[in-house]
Order: structure tokens, then sequence, then C-alpha cells
């Protein structure tokens, strides 16, 4: 019920937003054009590559300890805040131009370190003596976790936000396919894709992916195989800290902008976009990270023609609508297991 | 303590020894003063009730829970209070009870997590090459999912998992269980197709007749005491285990 009158309101805005006159006077709305379109839809697209590092972290662990870490997006936001230190400084002294390619070396690898330090540390002191408490617990510890990383840095960095150098090979534009797509986007994008396909054949296909899988299917057997399960935990915290220390770097260059709140919001969508997928899997959590990111972006684009106040605030709605929705009616998710609607 | 078939067995020292074993859940002792022995090429088997200890016995061995007194012994080295992993890591392998294999997982990946600790590359293809020509049937099945298999296939592919660790002891957590009656008889085939390899198998079990057939000892255990331990001929005959284990009035 419900679904279908948001559904029809959806499309009865999507038809407003395309009738709108194409030239209108000052103060009025006008059709948007096809190029217009289209930046909505690579701004979507490269926002849901991010989401996507981010949501593999929440993924992998879900799949592996049943729990939610609602921390990650401070495992993201703290990667990210570090390396803009060493960026700043980078940018400053003009190595980042001079020598770029060293110089990204050197800012994804404080990124990635922090990232996974923190992620680590969170296993070790937040979840690991919780290990066999009531689901709940952990889950309110997380919570407290990330209130706890978020005051820190605010602590430490302050409140305000810092501008985020955008190095020079990143600025502008590519010519690809007769249309132009800023070079931020489509290095996203790419780097991305590159980063869950080798996620999803170290998964799959080497000893240690295999034994990740064997904890999350049934961890006292696989103990029994001699695996050490805190191992493959600890790895897979890692793994997620990895993919959010990338994630942290390309966000903040993309928005050029840092602050102590930058998890927040990224966390949440890509937590929604686990959902979406199916949270546990990987491939779900690609392509739920994928329709998020568009929805995020072409969503509010499509009720332009409501002539509601700065629509483009909505997109959080939009995400915590998605979100509830999938757990009404597909608690699994598109890609998910029967495993996961047990939750 | 009894050894095994054979007069050599006097020389052979245990492979797997339980000394005074005492394993309390919380305040309820579920073990105690547990004495259990067994020799290198034997196969051994523990018989006794609902809730008699003899999970509990198991679990002790691999660690799951650690004995309140006493000391397990395997291959000449305490192992109680180690961890599960490293036990196996030592060579303690067990079929769980209900097989438990990686159902989403293919035959070929639950095969090779039974030799997951193992790094002798070439000693693994042949352990594996001996799990298919024991049972055929797995490799026809190897890039299926385990969870798709029938319960019968499922148990050989468990047992074959747990051989691919090389384990110097096998051990079986009631591998009758939950199947049907015409499975039981396929299992016990399979349990001695085990045993002409020469494996040393510990195996729990329920169904008492079957498991004296083909063991060479038993212990019977009774609310966490063992109460009975003999050859398994001895103990077909004996008249108090005909009455309670044996299903004869």
């Amino acid at each position: 019920m419900i679904l279908a009158g948001l559904v029809v309101l959806v499309v009865v805005a999507a038809i407003k937003t395309f009738t709108l006159p194409a030239e209108a006077g000052p103060g009025e709305l006008s059709r948007y054009t096809a190029d217009t379109w289209r930046s909505f839809i690579i701004g979507g697209l490269s926002e849901g590559a991010v989401l996507a590092l981010i949501a593999l972290g929440y993924s992998l662990v879900y799949g592996i300890l049943r729990m939610i870490n609602f921390a990650h997006g401070e495992v993201f936001m703290m990667g990210a805040f570090a390396s803009y230190f060493v960026a700043d400084r980078f940018s400053d002294n003009d190595f980042l131009s001079s020598s770029p390619a060293i110089a990204m070396i050197v800012i994804l690898a404080v990124a990635i370190g922090v990232s996974v330090l923190v992620a680590i540390l969170l296993e070790r002191v937040c979840y690991r003596p919780l290990r066999n408490a009531p689901r709940l617990v952990p889950l309110i510890t997380a919570i407290g976790a990330s209130l706890f990383l978020q005051n820190t840095a605010r602590g430490f960095f302050g409140p305000q936000a810092r501008g985020y150098p955008q190095p020079d090979f990143l600025d502008g534009s590519w010519n690809l396919l007769s249309f132009d797509i800023a070079r931020i986007d489509l290095v996203m994008i790419v780097v991305s894709i590159v980063l869950v396909a080798i996620l999803d054949y170290f998964v799959s296909s080497t000893r240690t992916g295999r034994s990740m899988r064997a904890v999350a299917l049934d961890a006292d057997i696989a103990k029994l195989m001699g695996i050490d399960v805190d191992r493959v935990i600890v790895t897979t915290f890692a793994i997620g800290g990895v993919l959010a220390g990338v994630a942290g770097v390309m966000f903040a260059m993309r928005f050029e902008q840092i602050s102590f709140t930058t998890g927040f919001r990224p966390g949440i969508a890509a937590f929604t976009a686990a959902v979406l997928g199916g949270i546990g899997s990987i491939r779900g959590a690609a392509l739920g990270a994928l329709l998020v990111g568009l929805l995020r972006s072409l969503g509010p684009a499509l009720l332009v023609g409501f002539n509601i106040p700065s629509v483009f605030q909505l997109e959080d709605a939009i995400t915590f609508l998605v979100l509830v929705f999938v757990l009404l009616y597909r608690p699994g998710g598109l890609l998910g297991s029967a495993a996961a609607e047990k939750l | 303590m009894m050894a095994g078939k054979g007069a050599d067995a006097e020389e052979r020292k245990p492979v797997l020894e339980l000394r005074q074993v005492n394993t309390h859940y919380g305040l309820v002792a579920v073990l105690r003063d547990v004495d259990m022995a067994i020799y290198p090429g034997e196969m051994v088997c523990l018989l006794g009730g609902n809730a008699s200890g003899k999970s509990t016995t198991l679990k002790t061995i691999l660690g799951y829970v650690t004995p309140s007194s006493g000391e397990v012994v395997f291959d000449g080295e305490v192992i109680s209070g180690k961890s599960t992993t490293e036990i196996v890591r030592r060579g303690v392998s067990m079929v769980p009870e209900n097989r438990r294999l990686f159902g989403d997982m293919t035959v070929e990946e639950n095969l090779l997590l039974g030799a997951y600790t193992r790094t002798d590359k070439a000693a693994v293809e042949q352990d594996r090459q001996m799990v298919l020509d024991t049972f055929p049937v797995v490799g026809e099945r190897l890039k299926q999912k385990a969870g798709t298999l029938s319960g019968g296939q499922q148990q050989m592919v468990a047992m074959g998992r747990a051989l691919m660790a090389n384990p110097k002891v096998l051990l079986m957590d009631e591998p009758s269980m939950g199947l049907a009656p015409i499975l039981v008889d396929q299992v016990f085939e399979i349990i001695k197709t085990i045993r002409s390899l020469g494996r040393t198998v510990f195996v729990v079990e329920q169904n008492a007749n079957m498991a004296l057939s083909i063991a060479d000892r038993g212990y019977v255990i009774q609310t966490g005491r063992v109460v009975l331990a003999d050859t398994a001929a001895n103990l077909l005959a004996n008249p108090m285990m005909r009455e309670a284990y044996l299903g004869e009035l």
C-alpha cells in the first residue's frame, strides 16, 4: 500500500520534473538538460563507488560476527582525517604537484594505516570481550564507540571542517566517449571496481578467503579445521579498514573537505547499501552501493518538479526511506542469503 | 587399563589418554574421574545413554571445554588447556555430530578446509586422492555445494574432510545420529572402510550393537563415570550390557 503510494508519488514528480518548461523566466524552474542528468548519474556512480568500499566493511564484519559495526563510519573518517595532515603539508610545500605519485602513495598509506589500526582496536577493545554476549550488547557498544571516536576527533582536531587538498592531476575532466567526466569521479569509479574485484577474488579463491567463509558459515567447525578464528576476525576488520582508508581519501578529495562528522552520513548510506544488497554478500554490497549512490543523486532531482525548497537536502531522507522499506519487505536484501533473514 | 588387540600392545604408548579427567559446566560435574586410553591403530567406541557425558568427553579432548582437573595427553604431551585450533593442528580430527559440513561451499572446498593447517602439498594431494578412491561418489560431486548432497553422501564428505587432516586420531561424534536405518548401515560400512585404512578411531555412539560389532574395545559411560571398559567381544557378551544398552531383556 504505502509502497504503491510512494511509487505513484515519484512517478508524478518525475513527470512534473520532465515537463518543466525548457526555458524559464527568472525565479522559475526550468527543465534539466541531458547533460545535467548525465552529471547526476556520474555523481551517483562515483558516490556509489565510495559507498561500496565502506559498505563492504559493514558486510564482511556482519558476515563473520553477525554484528553491525556502527563505528565503521568513524574508521573511514579517522583514516581520512589522519591523511589530511599529510596531504595539507604536501599541498603547502608543493610536493603534491611536483611528485603526485609519491605524495598519493604516502597519503593513502597513512589513511589505510590509521583506518586499519582503528578497526583492529575496535575489535580488540570493544567487541572481542563481548563475543559471547547477547547481540544487543555489542551493537550498543558499537554506537558508543562511534560517538567516542567522533568526539575524539572533534576534541583533537576541532569542530570546524578543514579544506582537503585535491591534487592537480585530479582537477578538471577527461573526455570519455564524447562526453566530459570529472577526473576525480572516473578515478573513484575505477579504483572501486578494481578493489571490489580483488576482494571478490580474494574471498572466493584464496586460502585465507576460504577460512573467512568457513568462519562465517560455522565458527565452531572452522576451529575444528584448525582455523584460528580470532585471527580471521582481525583479518576481516583489517580488510574493512583498508577499503575504508582508500574510500576516505577519495571522498575527502572529491568534496575537498574533512571534519569529525565526515564519517556519519556516508556510514549510514553505506550501511543502507549493505542491507539493500544483502548484508554478508560482497557483490550485494557493491550492487547496493551503486543503487544507493544513484538514488541519492537522482532521487532529489526527480522531485524537483514539486518545487520543494532545497530539495537536494533530501538525499538522506531518501536513503533512510530505502532502508526502512528494505527491512520491511526484503530484509535479506537483493542478493542476500537466507541466513541474513534470520536477523 | 586394557590394551587393544595383539600381544605387542603393552609396549606401545597410548596416542590419546584421559587421566582422571573431571569436567564441569558451571557447578555441575559432567565428567568424573574419567580414565581412557586409545592406542595407535585401534578402534575404540564410547557408549552411553543421553546426557551421560559422551559428547562432553569429545569436547574435552578437543579443547572446546577445559577440564577442571586431570589431564588429556596426546602424543606424549598434555593438551588440556590448549585451544581447539592448537589441538587440531597437533593431529586430532573430528567428524562432528550431524556432519556439520560447510553447506554453502563446494565439496572440494570442504575437503580443502580439512587440510587447512597442512603445508605439505604433495602429501595433501595424495590424501585427497585416497579420499576420492575410498569414496568415489565424493569425487563425482566435487563442484556441487555440500548442502545439496544426500545425508549419506554428506557423511562421506564429513569423513573425507576429517581424513584430509591426516589425523593421528580420528574422533567421530554419533555418526549414525539422525540418519534413516538404511543409511546407518551405510555409515558403519564407511567407518569399517576407514578402519581398514589403519586409522586410529575413537567413536562415540548410541547404537551400541553396531559400534561394538566394528570396534576393538569399548568404554561405557554413565552419568559422567566410566562404568565398564573391556574388549568389544566381552562387552557384547556382558549381561549388564545386554540389558542396558543392547536392547535385550
